[in-house]
C-alpha cells in the first residue's frame, strides 16, 4: 500500500477504489471465495473514473503529475528499455554529477549512447541526485559522452527530467551558463542522430541544455517550460504562490508543446499516468524511440545535421513587416 | 534586408534618455550615484560615459548610447529593423507590456543589430537594450541574433554582441526558451566558419542570454561590477540559496573563476574591442605573403 504522501489530491478517489479492490482481493483470497466478477466491476468503475479525471486535468495538475514522487525516472526507463547498459561516469575535468547519468547500452541489439537527468526516490537518494538539478560537470559529462557517440557513429538517446539546472554558488563558480550554452552548441552540430524524450519535468535552461535533437518526444503527462510555474509567478507577479495561474499561462503541457511546434510527438502514457503502469509506460517510450531512430537514421549525416539546425532555427515567434 | 537609416532613431532615443535620467532629481541637473551617494552633475556624467567619477559605478546604457560609444560615427547601418514580437502564448497582458516598452524606449523590440565600423574595422554588431523589457530574449531577439550571425558568415564580418539582459522573455514560454538553442546553434556555425566572435557583457547579463550566445564568444569581456549568472536572485531566493559570497554573480567573481577574459572599464571598452579585432581579422597582405 503506498503511503498517502505520494498520492495527489485528484488521485485520492482513485486510490480509495484501489484500496477497496485490493482489500476485497485479499479477503476473498483468505476465505477461498471467488468474487472476481465484483472485482472486475469495481476495476471497470475505477478505470472509468480515471478516464474522467484525466480528461479534465489542468496544466497545474499535469505539473504535479510530472513531479509525481512515484513517476518513473531515467534509470527506470534505462533498465526497462535497453537489453543491457553500462553507466559511464564523470566529466574527466572536475567531478561526476549524480544528477546527470549516461553510458552505453544496447537497444534491440543496436549500440547506443544514453544521457539523462536522474532524480532520487527517497529523501537520501534525492539529496544524492541533487533533486535532479544538474551541475556544470553534468552538462560537460553529457557533452563528453555525446562526442564519444559521434566519434564511434552511435546514436544518442537523451532523457530529460529536471526541475532546473543547479543554481548553487559552486555551479556558478564552475560556469553553469557556459556549460549549458556549449552543450547546446555541440549538440546542434553533433554528427550522429540524437533522439530526446522529455519524461518528467523539462525545466528551463536545465532541460534545453541537453535537448537539442533530431526528434523531440514528450510523454503525455510530462511538462516542458521556460521556468517552473512557481518561478514564473515569482518573476511576473512577484508571488511564487501563483503557480497554478502561471502553469495555465505558460502552456507547459505536452499538448501545448506539440501545438507550438517545439516537440515532434507525444508518447502516450498508460491510464492514470506512467507511475500506475511502469512496464506499459516503458514499452511506449521504447517504441517511440525506436520509431524515431529508424526515421532519422535514414538521413545522411550532413542532411541530418542541416535539418537539426533548421529545426531549431525555425523556432520562436516574430512578425516581419515587409518594408520598403 | 536593406539597411534602414538609424540616425533618426538615435536622436529620438538620446532625447528620451536625457529625460529619463532627469527624472532622478527634480531639476534634471544632478544624479545621485546609487553606490557611493556622490551627487553627479549630469553633464559631467555624460562626458564620463555615464560612469561615476568617484567610485567608478557604471550606469546602464541604452542600445543607442552603447552603439554611439562603440561604433564609428556615421558608419552604422541597421538590419532587420522590421521584426516585431508576436506573443506566441497569448500571455496575459503581453501586448500591453510590449506597447509600454515600445513607448518607453522608442524601440520595436529589445535588440539593435547591424553593420558598422569599429575604428575602421567593419563588423556585425548586436546590442541589447535593458530598458526594453529587461533586455529579454524572445522570438525577435533570437531571430535577429541568428540573422546577424548568418549575415556575418556570408559577408565574412567579425561579430560583436553586447549583452544586457535578464534572460529569456518568460512571457514567450517554450518558444522563448528555444531561442537559447537557436542562438547557440548559430554560434556553432560562426565558429565552424572561422568568424571572430566577441561578447561584451554589460550589466546585467543573466540566465538565457548568458546561458546561450553570451557564453560562446572567442573572447568574453565585461564591464566592472556587472551582475551575471544563470539565475536571477528572486528565483534563487525561491530555490533557497542562502549563503553567498559578497561578489557572487558579479563580473569580478566570474573573472576569478575563469569565465571572462578581461574586465574592462567603459572608457577602454572600444580600444579593447579594436585590439581583439586586430588580432583575429587578417589583412589580405598577411595571407598573400
Amino acid at each position: 500500500m503506498p503511503p498517502s504522501w505520494n498520492i495527489l489530491d485528484f488521485e485520492k478517489p482513485i486510490a480509495e477504489l484501489d484500496d477497496q479492490i485490493s482489500e476485497i482481493k485479499r479477503i476473498t483470497a483468505e476465505r477461498g471465495e471467488d468474487r472476481s466478477e465484483d472485482v472486475a466491476t469495481l476495476e471497470a468503475d475505477r478505470d472509468r473514473l480515471i478516464e474522467e479525471i484525466f480528461a479534465n486535468l489542468t496544466p497545474w495538475d499535469k505539473t504535479l503529475l510530472a513531479r509525481h514522487p512515484k513517476r518513473p525516472y531515467t534509470l527506470d526507463y534505462v533498465r526497462a528499455i535497453f537489453d543491457d547498459y553500462t553507466e559511464l561516469h564523470g566529466d574527466k575535468q572536475f567531478a561526476d554529477d549524480k544528477a546527470m547519468i549516461g553510458g552505453i547500452a544496447t537497444l534491440d541489439g543496436r549500440q547506443v549512447m544514453f544521457v539523462g537527468q536522474q532524480k532520487g526516490r527517497d529523501l537520501k537518494d534525492r539529496q544524492y541526485r541533487n533533486f535532479g538539478s544538474s551541475r556544470p560537470e553534468g552538462y560537460r559529462k553529457a557533452q563528453r559522452l555525446m562526442k564519444l557517440a559521434e566519434k564511434f557513429k552511435r546514436p544518442v538517446i537523451v532523457f530529460v527530467d529536471t526541475p532546473a539546472a543547479d543554481v548553487s554558488v559552486g555551479a556558478e563558480e564552475r560556469g553553469i551558463s557556459e556549460a549549458i550554452a556549449r552543450s547546446m552548441m555541440e549538440m546542434s552540430s553533433l554528427e550522429t542522430p540524437v533522439v530526446v524524450v522529455v519524461i518528467g519535468e523539462g525545466g528551463s535552461g536545465g532541460a534545453i541544455g541537453i535537448a537539442v535533437g533530431d526528434k523531440i518526444l514528450m510523454q503525455e503527462h510530462a511538462i516542458y517550460s521556460v521556468l517552473p510555474p512557481e518561478g514564473c509567478a515569482a518573476i511576473i507577479w512577484r508571488d511564487a504562490t501563483k503557480g497554478k495561474e502561471a502553469a495555465d499561462a505558460l502552456k507547459l503541457t505536452a499538448q501545448s508543446a506539440l501545438e507550438l511546434g517545439v516537440i515532434d510527438e507525444i508518447v502516450p502514457e498508460p491510464l492514470g499516468g506512467a507511475h500506475r503502469n511502469m512496464e506499459a509506460a516503458a514499452r511506449n517510450v521504447k517504441a517511440a524511440i525506436v520509431k524515431a531512430l529508424d526515421e532519422v537514421e535514414k538521413l545522411s549525416i550532413p542532411k541530418l545535421v542541416d535539418k537539426r539546425y533548421k529545426k531549431f532555427r525555425a523556432m520562436g515567434a516574430y512578425a516581419e513587416k515587409k518594408s520598403e | 534586408m536593406t539597411p534602414a537609416p538609424w540616425f533618426g532613431r538615435k536622436a529620438k532615443s538620446a532625447r528620451k534618455t536625457a529625460r529619463l535620467s532627469a527624472d532622478a532629481l527634480p531639476d534634471g541637473l544632478w544624479t545621485k550615484c546609487p553606490t557611493c551617494g556622490e551627487i553627479l552633475f549630469n553633464k559631467e556624467l555624460e562626458k564620463n560615459l555615464r560612469v561615476c567619477n568617484k567610485c567608478g559605478f557604471h550606469y546602464k546604457l541604452s542600445a543607442a548610447q552603447r552603439l554611439a560609444i562603440t561604433v564609428d560615427d556615421g558608419t552604422f547601418a541597421e538590419i532587420n529593423a522590421n521584426l516585431s514580437s508576436s506573443d506566441p502564448l497569448k500571455f496575459p497582458d503581453y501586448d500591453k507590456q510590449l506597447k509600454k516598452y515600445q513607448e518607453k524606449t522608442g524601440l520595436i523590440d529589445g535588440i539593435i543589430t547591424g553593420t558598422g565600423e569599429i575604428d575602421g574595422i567593419p563588423a556585425m554588431v548586436g546590442v541589447l537594450d535593458f530598458n526594453f523589457w529587461g533586455g529579454s530574449m524572445g522570438g525577435v531577439v533570437g531571430e535577429k541574433v541568428v540573422r546577424a550571425m548568418e549575415a556575418a558568415i556570408d559577408a565574412k564580418l567579425p561579430v560583436v554582441m553586447i549583452t544586457a539582459s535578464g534572460g529569456i522573455r518568460v512571457n514567450e514560454g517554450l518558444p522563448g526558451l528555444m531561442q537559447m538553442a537557436k542562438t547557440a546553434a548559430a554560434c556553432g556555425k560562426l565558429h565552424k566558419a572561422g568568424i571572430p566572435y566577441i561578447v561584451v557583457l554589460t550589466d546585467p547579463s543573466m540566465a538565457g542570454v548568458l546561458g546561450s550566445y553570451g557564453s560562446l564568444g572567442d573572447f568574453t569581456i565585461s564591464e566592472p561590477g556587472l551582475l551575471m549568472g544563470l539565475t536571477a536572485d528572486r528565483v534563487a531566493k525561491q530555490a533557497q540559496v542562502i549563503h553567498v559570497p559578497d561578489n557572487f554573480r558579479r563580473a569580478e567573481f566570474a573573472l576569478e573563476h575563469g569565465q571572462v577574459d578581461r574586465i574592462v572599464p567603459r572608457r577602454e571598452l572600444k580600444s579593447t574591442i579594436v585590439k581583439l579585432l586586430q588580432f583575429c581579422v587578417r589583412e589580405e597582405k598577411e595571407d598573400a605573403a
